[in-house]
């Protein structure tokens, strides 16, 4: 048996050469008015690809457009091969796609334990679902002193935890992250950041992340992609981005 | 000391049936913050139809099974017929919608039944047990309180102790979010709905025969005092549903026991209107607001 988080198997081992995600000219948005137009970026398996850009830019619009939150009006969005077109949005999970939605979407009344479980219900499967659970235990041991404290107990940082650590119950093939660092302080930041890059090199974990906070994700991401009133306007390795002072100061702000 | 006694008994009751009606209104509220005000005509239907079926078989048993399963039905045809419709720009169109519905089924059921009071069979006897002289509860108020009990553990269980129980918490406290783990949550507000309404033809059926008299305005003093049950201990809050209707039926029985049954309905219009001046969110609400 391959690690209990992923089922990436020898496809996530040699990472970095299949796109496990593929973005192909998207738009998407509310009513009548494009938030993304013509998107295309692809993400490797077993790589974290950071997505970055002003307030405004489109950058949770992107993700809820692949999650299915946000209905496609163009462009085609697949996931291993699979066109997610006519995949509804709560069975989206069922072909390895996990969301952590901006303000990491904790259920603030239902317990550590119940938001945990509440990750992994859809497989039906009790014994797999408890081991899940155990396992992200082990991984984030301030959840598992606080396993049956309500949500709207935890700290910010505890619920981003809880947040990263329910997607996980669900064993994604590749997590989505809406900005992880909101609101919590750079100690914590730099924590997160480092426990995704934990996940993606030994779980083999394929991430995107969207995030305000430019450097932290720039710094921990293998490719940068800079997004602009719904329009990508640089897509590169990560590091070669961080240098870019033009770039950084004509769409990043700093 | 015996009135007290008889009084007691009979309002607990009485109180049992307002908390299993309450949480029907509860249980909608949670999955579609919807304040049901077709609940009572809904579950008047479905007593119509025990009545019918008990009429044409000559079975309690089979008419409360049939109140039950037509309640569950017209639950799921309100919510995937009509209520899924109902734009959500404003809470008042559902309840403009569900008065409509109760204006039809009310209607309906004149057309269908008439519009006189009917009987009921009862599947035990209402005269209180007497015990040393002293009138205790009736076998019926037994009976009443041991199913309301049921259902009220049973729900209890339901909700916290299943997987189902957590995608319908789920569903109710965060929609989005619960779609994106995989609940399919339009499936679980249907089923809020169904069991809503079939809990509903329950206690309708309970109290009905005894207190109310059969006819197509039977459960509208029902949906007032459950309602005010539900608003007393917070609309959020089965819990509270449960103690609020225990609260009525005793405030109820003993109002009418000692200072006369014309001022029993204001005694709870006074116990509502304290309620909402001094905790607006009702006696159990959650403590924090939600706004997502």
């Amino acid at each position: 048996m391959t690690g209990v988080l992923t089922h990436g198997g020898p496809a996530a081992a040699s990472s970095g050469i299949t796109p496990l995600l593929e973005v192909h000219d998207v738009t998407a948005g509310y009513g009548h008015s494009p938030v993304l137009r013509g998107v295309s970026l692809t993400v490797p398996t077993g790589s974290i690809v950071a997505v970055v850009g002003a307030n405004g830019a489109g950058k949770t619009t992107l993700l809820r457009t692949l999650s299915g939150l946000v209905p496609l009006s163009g462009g085609t969005v697949r996931l291993d091969g699979v066109d997610l077109a006519g995949v509804a949005v709560e069975h989206r999970v069922r072909h390895g796609l996990s969301h952590v939605p901006e303000g990491h979407g904790v259920v603030a009344e239902l317990t550590v334990d119940e938001n945990l479980r509440l990750g992994g219900l859809w497989r039906r499967d009790r014994k797999d679902l408890k081991a899940a659970v155990a396992e992200m235990y082990e991984l984030f041991e301030p959840l598992a002193r606080r396993r049956s404290s309500p949500g709207h107990q935890l700290s910010g940082g505890e619920r981003q935890m809880l947040a990263v650590a329910r997607a996980l119950v669900a064993r994604p093939r590749l997590l989505l992250l809406d900005e992880p660092s909101l609101g919590l302080a750079p100690r914590i930041v730099a924590d997160i950041m480092e426990l995704l890059r934990t996940l993606c090199d030994e779980r083999g974990l394929t991430i995107l992340l969207v995030e305000q906070n430019v450097r932290s994700a720039l710094l921990v991401a293998d490719h940068g992609v800079v997004l602009d009133l719904g329009e990508v306007v640089a897509s590169r390795a990560a590091a070669s981005l961080l240098d870019d002072d033009a770039l950084r100061h004509a769409y990043l702000g700093f | 000391m015996d009135q007290l006694i008889f009084l007691v008994g009979s309002g607990l009751a009485r109180g049992s049936v307002f908390a299993v009606f309450a949480l029907a209104l509860v249980l909608i509220w949670r999955a579609a913050r919807i304040v049901n005000f077709a609940q009572g005509a809904m579950a008047a239907v479905a007593t119509y139809l025990a009545f019918a079926v008990t009429a044409a078989t000559g079975s309690y048993w089979l008419g409360l099974a049939a109140a039950l399963v037509g309640g569950a039905l017209l639950g799921l045809v309100v919510e995937r017929g009509v209520m899924r419709f109902v734009a959500h720009t404003s809470p008042l169109n559902s309840v403009i919608v569900a008065l409509g519905l109760v204006t039809i089924m009310q209607a309906g059921l004149g057309i269908a039944f008439g519009n006189g009071y009917r009987t009921m069979n009862l599947p035990f006897s209402s005269t209180p047990i007497v015990v040393g002289g002293v009138p205790l509860l009736s076998p019926y108020n037994i009976f009443v309180l041991v199913v309301a009990a049921v259902l009220m553990i049973g729900l209890g269980l339901l909700f916290t102790r299943t997987p189902l129980g957590l995608r319908l918490r789920a569903s109710a406290f965060a929609p989005e979010t619960s779609r994106l783990l995989g609940v399919p949550v339009s499936r679980m507000l249907t089923l809020g709905w169904v069991l809503s309404s079939a809990v509903g033809a329950l206690a309708a059926l309970l109290v009905v025969p005894t207190e109310l008299g059969l006819n197509p305005h039977a459960t509208d003093m029902l949906f007032v005092y459950a309602f005010t049950v539900a608003i007393v201990g917070g609309l959020d809050s089965p819990v509270g549903a449960v103690v609020g209707g225990l609260v009525v039926g005793l405030l109820l029985s003993l109002v009418t026991g000692y200072l006369g049954s014309t001022l029993a309905p204001i005694a709870v219009l006074v116990l509502l209107v304290a309620v909402l001046l001094v905790r607006p969110g009702g006696i159990f609400s959650a403590k924090e607001a939600r706004h997502a």
